[in-house]
């Protein structure tokens, strides 16, 4: 029987009492999709906003709480657990060969945690003095000043990285402890290894916005000066510690997605990975070297030049890594027997969109170009390019992938190539304009433009609603399958790595004998079928 | 799977007894460092908090019976740890 059928409590509480790390990664799927559509509203809502230039359509105080919430709930709630969180949880202990996480109830105890984080977050809507204004990096001193909904809403974000703490420590020890026999460090499938890189990060990282969120509620309610330069304090202090978590942040959303997308273009392309330890290392190359590159975001702070050069030059260098993966994919699909189902789509975007969302990085990693775009549309068209083309996009391919895998369900491959044209059309329309805009000057977080900047606002505008129809597409393709869906096959894209040996869903403890391992993963003998 | 034999370690009182010792007269040290200038202060703590950590992972949590690879884990991370605090200082240093 599988883990949907079987347990020990039924209904509702199944679910919310399951320590199984599969229910548990359906926990975070549902909890964390419902929370992109939220945040997603906000989005459009803000893309709406553009389309007057006067009078606004929403206040300016309305404006400037939406973009602060979209992106809380997007990078907190969503991009940042997503992958790991979700796909992490239900296939990390599959993949290597055991029967649960190392440790079950803290796995739940996280999730409740995130559903916490979550709430303390979203209350600071309905709350207290109206939600908070800031933006979603809470930059002191406006942080410490602003009259809105701050401490609930920061107190909801430091709520939220214990979820990401115990989840990396979690998987930290899993990895180590629970590898089926056999399964050495270079047998194991690459989406573990970049778990593996992201859960370093997570635990290492996430204490220091911990303390820096405390200190800004200490400082609203106390007083105490450290960031505050009317007291003394240090604003700069303030944006140093938020960017030394949240720019590592950055790699612990896109790993898993990379680490995904390895998993799906060697099956797609019938070949082994190439370079299976340049990308194994690079995972870890990348969450090494990207914990020392936050520097980049406060280029035109009034940082001391020295560190600008510094910082500079190291954000130069954490660019190779990331090349050496698209390299590798690159590489593995040449010569092989490349078949563009639905889940090979969407990664071969993830490869396209994630290319340009980081040579824009790269260009802003340049001390001149820096100072010339900084603070402009043009950071927002390029983080989007890199956490939804990147991210977001290697979520959608992870979940069509892996979906008959967790629900036994097939889904419509037709429907899901309908929607990705609407969400490719879309996307460009709204983040490319969003290049070209910053590259004239339209400053971000401004409720309000210029008519100068208006057919690019109107574009992308547009390009939003485009977009969002194929997301609307997207899931609707998967809900439908839930309930109408064709039975899935065990295997039905001919994978190799452990999750295609078990039936689909797989049963309640993965394996009715521990697996023993003999040879390394991504081994398509000429009999594999697809 | 990995071994997981329940490995007992044995460690007498007076070792622990010691250590701690240590890390008393060690916050000694960085208190009086403290009242004699601001400077002191910070570099005395950036040298000796990481001695005084070492002692608890090595004593207390056990770290020394531990293989080589997790200990080398370790002290990558207090390594991490220690550029990122240089990196701070390349900016207020120079600002």
């Amino acid at each position: 029987m599988s883990y949907l059928e079987e347990g020990k409590r039924k209904g509702i509480a199944g679910w919310i009492l399951s320590t199984d790390h599969k229910r548990v990664g359906i926990l975070y799927l549902a909890s964390m999709l419902s929370l992109f559509f939220v945040a997603v509203v906000f989005g459009v809502l803000m893309r709406i906003e553009q389309m007057a230039l006067d009078p606004p359509i929403f206040p300016a105080q309305m404006y400037n709480a939406l973009f602060t919430l979209h992106g809380v709930i997007m990078i907190f709630m969503f991009v940042l657990p997503g992958l790991s969180a979700i796909f992490g949880n239900f296939f990390l202990p599959i993949m290597i060969g055991a029967r649960d996480v190392a440790f079950p109830r803290l796995n739940l105890m996280s999730w409740y945690f995130f559903i916490a984080g979550a709430l303390i977050v979203l209350s600071s809507l309905f709350t207290g003095s109206g939600p908070p204004d800031t933006g979603w990096t809470f930059y002191a001193p406006f942080s410490l000043r602003s009259g809105t909904n701050i401490t609930l809403g920061v107190f909801g974000a430091f709520v939220l990285g214990f979820s990401s703490i115990l989840t990396g420590l979690n998987f930290i020890t899993t990895i180590h402890r629970m590898r089926a026999p056999g399964m050495g460090w270079h047998r194991m499938p690459l989406f573990i290894w970049s778990l593996y890189g992201t859960s370093w990060v997570q635990v290492l990282a996430t204490p220091i916005i911990g303390i820096t969120f405390l200190l800004v509620i200490a400082e609203r309610f106390f007083g105490i000066g450290v960031f505050d330069p009317a007291k003394g304090g240090d604003p700069l202090l303030y944006q140093h510690l938020f960017w030394t978590y949240s720019h590592p942040a950055v790699y612990i959303m896109i790993l898993p997605a990379m680490g995904a997308i390895t998993e799906i273009i060697p099956t797609f392309a019938r070949r082994t990975v190439f370079g299976y330890k340049a990308i194994a290392y690079s995972s870890l190359a990348i969450a090494f070297l990207g914990s020392l590159v936050w520097g980049h975001h406060m280029f035109t702070s009034g940082m001391s030049e020295v560190a600008n050069y510094a910082f500079s030059l190291l954000t130069f260098l954490v660019a190779v890594p990331s090349a050496i993966k698209v390299f590798n994919w690159t590489a593995t699909l040449y010569k092989g027997a490349v078949r563009v189902d639905p889940p090979m789509l969407y990664a071969l975007t993830f490869i396209f969109l994630f290319s340009i969302g980081g040579l824009t990085g790269l260009m802003q990693g340049a001390l001149a170009v820096n100072a010339q775009v900084h603070d402009t549309y043009f950071i927002v068209g390029h983080f989007h390019y890199v956490m939804f083309g990147g991210t977001g996009i290697g979520f959608f391919a992870a979940l069509l992938y892996w979906f008959p895998k967790m629900f036994g369900k097939m889904y419509s491959a037709n429907a899901a190539v309908a929607a990705w044209v609407p969400i490719f059309i879309g996307f460009n329309m709204l983040y490319f304009s969003m290049l070209i805009l910053g590259y004239m000057g339209m400053p971000r977080r401004y409720y309000t433009h210029l008519p100068q900047y208006h057919s690019l606002h109107m574009v992308a505008t547009i390009g939003s609603f485009i977009m969002v129809a194929g997301v609307i597409l997207f899931f609707g393709n998967l809900i439908a399958a839930l309930y109408r869906g064709k039975k899935a096959a065990d295997n039905p894209w001919g994978g190799v790595t452990l999750e295609w040996k078990v039936s689909s869903p797989p049963p309640l403890e993965n394996f009715d004998r521990t697996p023993v391992i003999v040879e390394r993963p991504y081994i398509f003998n000429p009999g594999t079928t697809r | 799977m990995e071994a997981t034999k329940n490995h007992t370690h044995s460690i007498p009182y007076r070792t622990y007894v010691i250590v701690w010792l240590v890390l008393l007269a060690l916050t000694a040290i960085l208190v009086l460092a403290s009242a004699v200038s601001r400077s002191l202060a910070v570099w005395a703590m950036l040298f000796l908090t990481p001695v005084k950590a070492g002692l608890v992972f090595f004593f207390f949590m056990h770290l020394k019976y531990e293989k080589t690879f997790l200990k080398a884990l370790v002290f990558m991370t207090l390594g991490l740890l220690v550029m990122v605090i240089a990196l701070f200082f390349l900016d207020i240093s120079y600002r």
